[in-house]
C-alpha cells in the first residue's frame, strides 16, 4: 500500500490532482462554518455585480445573490449528490454483480441479459426516461444517475466474482457448511471490495458531471436551491451580458472533473505494472547507437562482419549487457551457426545487425557491423532501410506472431518486394508465387490469398522463408526458424534452406539452441554464453572435440538416438543475469573445472586457424 | 458477409424488444394517474376517465404494453398532446437535426482522435506527444455544455466569426453553407470530449501494437517507417479502436442533448427535455425508444465494420 502511494505521488500530475480535489473537498465541508452571505438571499438592486466588487468577491448573479457563497454551497451539493450517486450505484451494481457471479448458471444469464439491455441505451436516454417518470428534482436526478451506472458495476464485479467463486477457499467454506449469504459476506465481499473502491474512484467524477448536466438541463436541483449545474443553467440566459455568472460555476466543474481524472489516471498507472518496466515504450524505427569507444577500424572479413559488437538494455538504473563484445563473420555461401541457451544474447546479436533491437530500452554501445565496406551502425535510417530485407533479410521464430495478422500473406510478400523495387503489383505477385513454389508450398496460387491464421505452423514458416528470399538477399539471418515446428517439418525446412544456400550462394547466420540442427546445416559454429562467444570453429571439429567446458556440457545434454544408455547430464545452476556479470569467465560458477584464476581478469578468445576458445582450462588444446 | 449481417440483425431483435420493455416499465413508475398529469388537476373525473379509455390506460399492464408495441410496429407512436401532432412526425423531424449534429461530431471525433493518438504514439515523449496529451486532458475535463458557452462568448460574441445559435439563419439562409456555418461551433463543442477519449485510446492501442513482433518484421523487410506506422500499426490498432468508436457514438448522442440546449439546436435532445418539463409522456417514450433503437442498429454496423477489418472474426 505504501509502495502504491509512493508510486502514485511520484506522478506529479496525479499528486496535483489529489491536492486540488482535497482542497475542494475541505472547502465544501467547511462551507457552513465560513463567514459567507446567505446563498439564497436575493437583492435585485445588486444584480450582476462584477467580480471583486465590495462585499462580493466573485460578484452577484441575476437575482443579486452572492456568487462566492452560492458557488461553495453549490459545490457542496454537487459533490454530495455525485458521491451519493456513486455509492448507490456501487452498492446496488456490486450486489447484482456478486449475485450473478456467485450463483452462475441461469441466474447469471438472466441478470446479465438485463444488464446488457440497459447498456444498449446511450446513458442519457435512460437517465431522461427515469427523470421523466419520477419528475424533475435533485433526488430524482441522483436516482437516475445512479441507475444509469449500475450496469457498469454489475459487469465489472460479476467478472471478478466468477473467478473467485471457483477458488478453493470458497469451496472450503461451502464444505464447512456455511450458507450462501455467509459465504458471500465473509469470503467473496472482502475480496471484491478493493475493486469496487477503485471502480468508484474512477467513476465518481463522471457522476458529479452527469448530475450537474441534468441540473443544467433544468431536470435536477430546482430553484432556489442550486448545484453547480443549475447555476450554470440559470446563468446561460445572461451569458452575453454577465459572462462571469457562467464562468464561475463552469470553472469549478472543470477543476473537479480534471483533478478527479488526473488522480484516476495516476491510480490506474500505479496499478499497471507494465508502465513500471517501461514495456509500454514504443520501439523506434532503428536501434539507438551510442558508442562509447571509436568503431574498430579492422578491415571487413566475409560478406557480413560483426566486430566487437556490444548491445545493452538500459532499464531504469540497471544496465543489462546482453551482448558484450561479439565478433562474427560469414562468407558467401557459408552457414554459420550461433548456438547458446536462451538469454545468451544470440538473438540480440542478430537483431543488432540491422538495428532491429527494440529501443528503448536497447542501445548499441560499441563495435561495428560491416557490410559492403560500410559500417551499418553509423548508417542513416534510410540507408539501413534500403538494405533491410533487400541485402540482409531475417527469418524469425513463431511466424504467427511475426506475420501481420490482418494482411494476406501474398500482400505481405508483395510489400516486401515493392519496398525495394519499383515493379507492378502483378509482377510482384508473380515473383511471390515463384518463391512460394521454391519453398514448396502446395497450391501456391490460392495460398497467396490466405491470412496467416488460416495456415499451419509449417506453412507459415515457409512463408517467412519465402519472404526473406524474395529480394535475393546476400545474407539471411535465421533466428530459431524451426523451433516451433515438429521434427519432420523441421527437417524439410532445413533441407530447403540448405538447397537455397547452395543454389544461390547465400550466406546464412543460423541462430539456434539445437545441436542437431547445427550438425545438419552449419559449416562453422560459434557458442555464446552470457553475451560473449566462448568457442568457435568448424562444426565437426567442435562437436567431436569441444574445447570449452560449457560446450562440452551442452553437447552432453543432447540425447543421442541409438547411443545406448547413458546418463543425461544437466548443467547445474542457471545462466547469469547479465546486469551484474562477474569478472572473468561467466561460466565459472557452474563449471566443474573452475579455479580462482578463472574469475580473475579478462580471458581472451584464443586459438589457431579456424578454432578458438575462451578458457584457461580447455578440454582440448586448440593450438 | 451477408449472412453475418443478417445474423447480427436477428440477434438485435431481443435487444430492441428489451429496450421497449425497459422504457415501458420506467414509464409505468410514474406516480399517480397519467391522465390527470396530462389534463391537470382541474380536469373533471369524466374527462379523466375518457382520456384513460382513449389512451387504453384502463386495461391491464401487459395488455397495454402489447397494444403500445403493436402500434409502434405499425408506425403509430401516438399523438403528442403538447404539440398536438403525431409523435413519430415530430421525432423524425427532430432526429434528422440531431443526426446532422451528432453525425458530424462523430466523424470529427473519430478522425481527429485517431490522428492525434497515432501522432502522439509515433512521437512518444516528444513535444507533439506532450502537447497532445495536455490538450486531451483539458478536452476530456471540460463539460461540453460549459465549453459550448465559452465558445459562444469567444467566437460569436467577441470575434463575431460564427452565429450564436440555431441551425439556420432566421431570415434567408436555409441552404448548405448556412447550415455548415451554424454547425461548426456545436459540432466542435460536442466532439471535444469524445475526441479526447478516442485520442487516448488510440495512443495506447498504437503503443501496444508497435511492440508486436509483426511490426519488427515489417521493419526487417525494409518497409518505410511511415507505412509501418500508418499502415501496419494503425491497421492492427483499429481492431481495438473501432469498438471504442461504437461506445463513443453513444456518448456523442448523449452529449448532443446538452449541446442542443446551449446552441438552440432543434434536435431530439431538446425535444425530450421540453417534453419532460411538460410531462408529455408519449413524446418522451417514443423519442427514447426511437433513439435507442437507432443506436442498437448503429452498433451492429460497428460490429460489421469490425468483421470486415479483422479476418480472424468468423463471419
Amino acid at each position: 500500500m505504501t509502495a502504491f502511494l509512493k508510486l502514485l505521488f511520484r506522478n506529479r500530475l496525479a499528486a496535483m490532482g489529489a491536492v486540488v480535489i482535497a482542497s475542494i473537498l475541505v472547502l465544501a465541508i467547511l462551507t457552513p462554518l465560513l463567514p459567507l452571505p446567505e446563498p439564497n438571499v436575493t437583492n435585485t438592486a445588486d444584480r450582476f455585480q462584477r467580480p471583486f466588487t465590495e462585499g462580493h468577491l466573485l460578484g452577484t448573479d441575476h437575482l443579486g445573490r452572492d456568487l462566492l457563497s452560492r458557488l461553495l454551497w453549490g459545490t457542496r451539493l454537487s459533490l454530495a449528490v455525485g458521491i451519493a450517486a456513486a455509492f448507490v450505484a456501487a452498492t446496488i451494481g456490486s450486489a447484482i454483480g456478486i449475485i450473478a457471479g456467485y450463483y452462475g448458471g441461469r441466474t447469471d444469464n438472466l441478470i446479465m441479459r438485463g444488464v446488457d439491455m440497459l447498456m444498449a441505451f446511450p446513458y442519457i436516454l435512460l437517465a431522461l426516461a427515469i427523470v421523466a417518470a419520477l419528475g424533475p428534482g435533485l433526488l430524482n436526478a441522483l436516482i437516475a444517475v445512479a441507475a444509469v451506472n449500475i450496469p457498469f458495476f454489475a459487469r465489472n464485479i460479476r467478472g471478478i466474482t466468477v473467478s473467485l467463486a471457483g477458488r478453493e477457499f470458497v469451496d472450503a467454506a461451502r464444505l464447512a457448511g456455511k450458507g450462501h449469504a455467509s459465504i458471500i459476506l465473509t469470503e467473496v465481499l472482502p475480496n471484491v471490495l478493493p475493486v469496487i473502491v477503485i471502480a468508484m474512484s474512477t467513476t465518481v467524477g463522471w457522476m458529479i458531471l452527469e448530475t450537474a448536466g441534468l441540473s443544467f438541463l433544468g431536470l435536477g436541483s430546482q430553484p432556489p436551491q442550486a448545484d453547480l449545474g443549475s447555476m450554470l443553467g440559470e446563468a446561460r440566459a445572461a451569458l452575453i451580458t454577465a459572462p462571469h455568472t457562467s464562468v464561475v460555476p463552469g470553472i469549478m466543474i472543470f477543476l473537479i472533473v480534471m483533478s478527479v481524472n488526473l488522480l484516476g489516471d495516476g491510480v490506474r498507472d500505479a496499478l499497471d505494472p507494465r508502465l513500471k518496466s517501461g514495456a509500454l515504450s514504443r520501439p523506434r524505427a532503428i536501434t539507438q547507437v551510442d558508442r562509447t569507444s571509436p568503431a574498430p577500424a579492422t578491415p571487413q572479413k566475409g560478406v557480413l562482419d560483426l566486430q566487437e559488437l556490444e548491445t545493452q538494455f538500459h532499464v531504469g538504473p540497471r544496465v543489462y549487457r546482453a551482448v558484450g563484445g561479439v565478433s562474427l563473420h560469414v562468407e558467401p555461401g557459408e552457414c554459420l551457426g550461433v548456438i547458446g541457451e536462451s538469454g545468451s544474447g544470440k538473438s540480440v546479436t542478430a537483431l543488432s545487425v540491422m538495428g532491429l533491437v527494440a529501443s528503448p530500452p536497447g542501445v548499441i554501445t560499441g563495435g561495428a557491423v560491416k557490410f559492403g565496406g560500410e559500417d551499418l551502425l553509423g548508417a542513416s535510417y534510410e540507408s539501413l532501410r534500403r538494405k533491410r530485407g533487400d541485402k540482409v533479410a531475417y527469418i524469425f521464430q513463431d511466424p504467427l506472431a511475426t506475420l501481420h495478422p490482418l494482411y494476406k500473406v501474398g500482400d505481405q510478400m508483395i510489400e516486401a518486394i515493392q519496398s525495394h523495387h519499383k515493379v507492378s503489383k502483378s509482377k510482384a505477385r508473380a515473383r511471390a508465387l515463384e518463391l512460394f513454389e521454391a519453398v514448396r508450398i502446395p497450391n501456391p496460387t490460392s495460398r497467396l490469398d490466405n491470412y496467416p491464421h488460416e495456415m499451419s505452423g509449417g506453412m507459415r514458416q515457409r512463408v517467412g522463408i519465402a519472404m526473406a528470399m524474395v529480394n535475393d538477399p546476400e545474407v539471411i539471418i535465421a533466428d530459431e526458424p524451426t523451433t516451433a515446428l515438429d521434427v519432420t517439418v523441421q527437417a524439410q525446412i532445413l533441407a530447403l534452406l540448405d538447397d537455397l544456400r547452395r543454389e544461390r550462394g547465400l550466406a546464412i547466420v543460423f541462430i539456434t539452441h539445437d545441436f542437431g540442427v547445427v550438425a545438419q546445416l552449419c559449416d562453422r559454429i560459434a557458442v555464446m554464453y552470457a553475451g560473449r562467444i566462448v568457442e568457435e570453429g568448424p562444426t565437426a571439429a567442435v562437436l567431436d572435440a569441444p574445447a570449452h567446458p560449457y560446450t562440452a556440457r551442452l553437447i552432453a545434454c543432447v540425447p543421442e538416438l541409438g547411443g545406448g544408455r547413458r546418463r543425461l547430464e544437466a548443467i547445474p545452476g542457471l545462466p547469469p543475469v547479465v546486469d551484474n556479470l562477474p569478472e572473468g569467465c561467466a561460466f565459472a560458477p557452474r563449471c566443474a573445472k573452475a579455479t580462482p584464476d578463472c574469475q580473475r581478469g579478462e580471458i581472451a578468445l584464443e586459438g589457431a586457424g579456424a578454432r578458438a576458445v575462451r578458457c584457461i582450462h580447455p578440454e582440448e588444446a586448440v593450438a | 458477409m451477408g449472412a453475418y449481417i443478417v445474423k447480427r440483425l436477428i440477434s438485435a431483435i431481443p435487444v430492441l424488444f428489451g429496450i421497449t420493455v425497459i422504457v415501458f416499465l420506467i414509464m409505468a413508475m410514474i406516480p399517480g394517474d397519467p391522465a390527470t398529469a396530462i389534463l391537470g388537476s382541474y380536469a373533471t373525473p369524466e374527462n379523466v376517465e375518457k382520456l384513460n379509455r382513449d389512451l387504453g390506460l384502463d386495461k391491464p399492464m401487459v395488455q397495454r404494453y402489447f397494444i403500445w408495441l403493436g402500434n409502434m410496429l405499425t408506425g403509430d407512436f401516438g399523438r403528442s398532446f403538447s404539440l398536438n401532432r403525431p409523435v413519430l412526425d415530430e421525432i423524425l423531424e427532430r432526429f434528422s437535426a440531431t443526426l446532422i449534429l451528432a453525425g458530424v461530431s462523430f466523424v470529427l471525433c473519430s478522425l481527429l482522435g485517431i490522428l492525434a493518438g497515432v501522432v502522439s504514439a509515433a512521437r512518444q515523449y516528444g513535444f507533439a506527444d506532450k502537447a497532445i496529451t495536455f490538450t486531451v486532458l483539458i478536452g476530456i475535463s471540460v463539460p461540453s455544455f460549459f465549453l459550448g458557452m465559452m465558445m459562444i462568448l469567444l467566437f460569436a460574441v467577441k470575434l463575431r466569426w460564427l452565429p450564436v445559435s440555431g441551425m439556420y439563419a432566421i431570415y434567408g439562409g436555409g441552404d448548405l453553407p448556412d447550415l455548415i456555418y451554424h454547425l461548426i461551433m456545436p459540432a466542435l463543442a460536442l466532439a471535444a470530449v469524445a475526441t479526447g477519449v478516442v485520442a487516448r485510446l488510440s495512443r495506447s492501442a498504437m503503443l501496444e501494437v508497435l511492440r508486436q513482433d509483426y511490426i519488427r518484421t515489417a521493419r526487417a523487410k525494409g518497409v518505410p517507417e511511415g507505412r509501418v506506422i500508418y499502415g501496419h500499426a494503425l491497421r492492427a490498432a483499429m481492431v481495438s479502436i473501432i469498438p471504442v468508436l461504437g461506445i463513443q457514438a453513444g456518448f456523442v448522442l448523449s452529449g448532443a442533448v446538452y449541446i442542443e440546449m446551449v446552441f438552440q439546436w432543434p434536435g431530439i435532445g431538446r425535444m425530450l427535455v421540453d417534453a419532460i418539463l411538460k410531462r408529455d409522456i408519449l413524446l418522451v417514450q417514443g423519442g427514447v425508444v426511437f433513439v435507442a433503437g437507432c443506436y442498437v442498429l448503429f452498433n451492429i454496423a460497428v460490429d460489421v465494420a469490425q468483421g470486415l477489418l479483422d479476418p480472424r472474426i468468423k463471419t
